[in-house]
Order: C-alpha cells, then sequence, then structure tokens
C-alpha cells in the first residue's frame, strides 16, 4: 500500500515560532487519523444512525444538532442534519459501511480528502475567532461539540475535543494554506508546531 | 446580519447563500401561458417588510433553508428547513 504522505510539506516547521514573550500561547499539531468517513442518515433516520456509529465505535451520540463525542480510537460529531464527520482507524469506514443498513443511511470514505489540525492551548479561541465567524467560549461550543464553518470559502468541520483544544478538518488541497494562515494568525501569541 | 440556522444555531450572514425568492409558484409545466410564465421568471413584488426566502447555509451544514426576512430592518422573523421533512426530525424549533 502507498504511504499517505502529509499535504503540509515544508510549512510543517517542527518548534517554537512568533512572539514568545510569554512562552508559546498555542501547540498546532497534524493529528489526521487514518480513516474518516462521512456518514448521512435518511430523513428521519438521524437516531438510528448515531446509533449504529456509537456501536461500531464505542462513542456515545445522539441526534441532537451540533453534538458529538470523543473516545480514545474514535470521535465523531454532526455536522449537519443527518450527518456525522466520523473518525477512526484505517478500517474505519468499511467498518461503518457494514454495519449501516442501507435503509438508515450511506457512508462516504473521506480519509484520503481530510488533513485534522490540532491547536491546543490557553489562546486556542483567540486565535480560531480571528478566522471563524463562531463563537469558541465553552459555554456556546462545549466540550465534544462540532461545528460545521468557513474560513474564507474554505470548508472547516471543528470538534472541541479538550477544554482548551479543537481539532479542524479541512479539504487536503487547501490544508497547507490553512496550517500557514493558522501559523500566521498564532504569531502574535507564540506557538509550537509538535513534531 | 445573523441568521438562526435550525441545526447550527445563530451565523454569520457570510456563511449563506441567497436562493431566491420563496413566494414564487411554477406555473404547470404544460402551460403555454406566456404571462403566467413572463411572471414567474421575472416579475418580483420586492415587498417592504416581511419576505419569505430561500438562503442556503453553504458554509455550514449545507442545509437549504426558507427565511421569512424583513426587508427593511433585517430582523430575520423565522427560519426551517426547506425540506420539511427535516423540521420535524432535527432542528431545534
Ligand atoms: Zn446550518
Amino acid at each position: 500500500m502507498v504511504e499517505r504522505e502529509s499535504p503540509l510539506g515544508a510549512a510543517f516547521r517542527p518548534g517554537r515560532h512568533g512572539n514568545l514573550s510569554a512562552g508559546p500561547g498555542l501547540r498546532i499539531s497534524e493529528v489526521t487519523p487514518s480513516g474518516i468517513a462521512e456518514a448521512a442518515a435518511w430523513p428521519g433516520m438521524k437516531a438510528a444512525l448515531a446509533e449504529v456509529i456509537s456501536s461500531v465505535t464505542a462513542l456515545s451520540l445522539s441526534a441532537e444538532p451540533n453534538t458529538g463525542d470523543v473516545g480514545p480510537e474514535s470521535s465523531a460529531f454532526s455536522i449537519g442534519p443527518q450527518r456525522f464527520l466520523v473518525t477512526g482507524g484505517a478500517d474505519l469506514p468499511a467498518r461503518l459501511a457494514a454495519a449501516l443498513p442501507l435503509e438508515i443511511g450511506t457512508v462516504t470514505d473521506l480519509s484520503h480528502g481530510r488533513t485534522a489540525i490540532r491547536i491546543e492551548g490557553a489562546r486556542a479561541g483567540w486565535v480560531l475567532s480571528k478566522l471563524f465567524a463562531i463563537d469558541f467560549h465553552a459555554e456556546a461550543f462545549p466540550l465534544t461539540e462540532g461545528r460545521a464553518t468557513v474560513h474564507h470559502d474554505i470548508f472547516a468541520q471543528i470538534q472541541r475535543i479538550s477544554p482548551n483544544g479543537f481539532d479542524i478538518y479541512v479539504f487536503r488541497s487547501f490544508a497547507r494554506a490553512f496550517w500557514l494562515e493558522l501559523c500566521e494568525a498564532a504569531e502574535e501569541v507564540g506557538y509550537e508546531v509538535a513534531g | 446580519m445573523l441568521i438562526p440556522c435550525p441545526h447550527c444555531g445563530p451565523r454569520d450572514l457570510a456563511e449563506f447563500s441567497y436562493q431566491g425568492d420563496a413566494t414564487r409558484v411554477r406555473p404547470d409545466p404544460a402551460s403555454t401561458d406566456m404571462k403566467a410564465w413572463y411572471d414567474y421568471v421575472y416579475n418580483r413584488p420586492n415587498p417592504s417588510g416581511p419576505h419569505r426566502e430561500y438562503w442556503q447555509h453553504s458554509g455550514g451544514c449545507r442545509a437549504h433553508l426558507v427565511v421569512v426576512r424583513d426587508t427593511l430592518s433585517h430582523e430575520i422573523i423565522s427560519v426551517a428547513f426547506a425540506h420539511a421533512g427535516l423540521n420535524t426530525a432535527e432542528g431545534r424549533q
């Protein structure tokens, strides 16, 4: 099998950068999981879909808009009416497709098409607020929830994975441009790229 | 202007695309009534006040919505999924 290469290329520069007068305010890393899938339900079937994804991934999902869950091997969150983004091991899309009856919904393997970038630290919400027109406060965007949004027409699906940490899923073809933009936005607070 | 998407919650106008007047009713495709087709394609009432419109949350959940918006104040009076089945299956209404 061909080994997957990171789309970040030379833009990925491990180490500390930017204004470090108060130490790095952020840690940025690439955390693209081996398996990424979009699971979609037919109208009225979202709860049934949530149940199937939960059983395959050992997560606890519901049909509520924007909600999600984060586990040791997998994560998932609602990205639209009837739709979830689900991550896991390389076999996740196939296992999900095998477990999901066609009457409930369908699975699209996006493992080749998305890049996940993790941003963690006290200033994560501050920096992301420069890029996205959504509220990153914990009351408005609670732990494990997800948001589907855009950064200048580049789709981004974001999940809060810790009190100060977010995983951002972007199109693989835009990942390097987004990474550079994120690094520039983080200069002000200083950041560490975890290699 | 913020539009409260029934899936995503309140979002900035920049995330949405206008999809047209939702008050229009297409004539019977078999109709040869030129006036009816002309009105359907070109004539818009341009009301001052509440207006029923299609919007897509194109920079978010991608759902198509029916929005009633006041053209004078930009107040959003109501929002629902354009796909009627979704309003009962999902959403915050
Ligand atoms: Zn939405």
